[in-house]
């Protein structure tokens, strides 16, 4: 029983530590003139799709949640955050080669044809970046058409 | 008193537990693996320095040689062997040196390396179907370089109709006869040759 007390109050004073160490954290005032959406005409619900779903982790500016403030929570945040805009930045889309849009486009349209993104970790508190099936078909047409026009 | 004293155990006990592994990731994810990545990656410059100097093109055809290796594990249906080959792949694919090519084949290639080293990477974490998606969009980037290098081999460029919902997919190998890296054992002989080149 002293083992566990002991277990206990080291546990709590290491979670009380971890709250001191900062994360650098993904903000930024400006968009970028790279942006997808200053490059392309994107109609404006697309828009406002792409924003709500996916631009927390593939951009570089996050709408952080409460619970951001909390360790360990903002080490996995922001784990993922630098996952996602290292395999897609939607504000770095202008330095991207044509060759790189074209597979970036399809990765986009074969992960939500599979419902793979947005995240189910993601969603499950941000219930407003659930896409509809309505939102897919839109967002996976104007993908395809930007791709085509591409190639 | 005993069960608070056993929850409150317990809860710090899952508490610890979600430290050591932060900590544990933390810790991994800094110093090691770059630098052994680093090393493997010296080590590889080292071994196509030298087969430069023999070979103008070795570069080009180690990184065919390695896409050939991975083309086999996808028709062997080896989801392993297919992630281990991918890496490989794309650790030759960043030791490519396009310094010899002129300024604009220099700036296709890197766009090529940059896409197709990505696409490798992919293949070294995914699952099979999407190993096989990767790789259709890898075979293009192969097909290019290949465009741009040359090479000594004869290879075939292959394709197969049925593969992405009918939308086809195409491969290189250095055998005539079809072994279909998309479908494997599912249907190993569909495609027929496209090309042939040298």
């Amino acid at each position: 029983m002293k083992f566990l007390k002991i277990i206990a109050w080291l546990s709590l004073v290491g979670l009380i530590v971890i709250q001191f160490f900062p994360i650098t954290l993904n903000e930024s005032d400006t968009v970028p003139q790279s942006d997808f959406m200053v490059v392309n005409q994107v109609p404006a619900t697309i828009k406002n799709r792409l924003q709500v779903s996916c631009y927390d982790c593939h951009s570089n500016n996050t709408d952080y949640p409460w619970y951001s403030k909390i360790q360990p929570a903002a080490w996995y945040l922001e784990d993922h955050i630098q996952e996602g805009k290292d395999e897609l930045n939607f504000n770095e889309w202008a330095e991207y080669s044509d060759r790189r849009k074209n597979s970036k486009l399809r990765s986009i349209i074969s992960q939500i044809e599979e419902d793979k993104m947005p995240l189910d970790s993601y969603t499950l508190i941000h219930r407003d970046a659930i896409l509809s099936d309505e939102d897919k078909r839109m967002i996976i047409d104007y993908m395809t058409a930007l791709k085509d026009s591409l190639e | 008193m005993k069960t608070v004293k056993r929850t409150i155990g317990t809860m710090a006990l899952a508490a610890i537990m979600v430290l050591t592994v932060s900590c544990k990731d933390g810790s991994k994810n800094e110093p090691a693996a770059p630098m052994s990545n680093e090393m493997h990656q010296e080590s590889m410059d080292d071994k196509d320095d030298m087969a430069m100097n023999e070979n103008q093109d070795a570069k080009a055809e180690a990184i065919l040689k390695d896409y050939f290796n991975l083309k086999d594990a996808l028709v062997g249906d080896d989801n392993d062997k297919a992630k281990e080959l991918g890496a490989t792949l794309a650790s030759t694919l960043g030791s490519f040196d396009a310094s010899s090519y002129s300024d604009s084949e220099q700036q296709d290639l890197k766009d090529i390396m940059e896409d197709a080293i990505e696409h490798a990477e992919h293949i070294s974490e995914s699952d099979m179907a999407h190993q096989r998606e990767h790789f259709k969009i890898l075979s293009k980037d192969v097909t290019d370089m290949v465009a741009i290098t040359g090479t000594e081999m004869k290879i075939y460029e292959q394709f197969c109709p049925m593969y992405d919902n009918n939308k086809g997919g195409a491969w290189l190998s250095m055998n005539e006869e079809i072994r279909n890296p998309y479908f494997g054992d599912k249907m190993l002989k569909c495609g027929k040759v496209q090309r042939e080149i040298n």
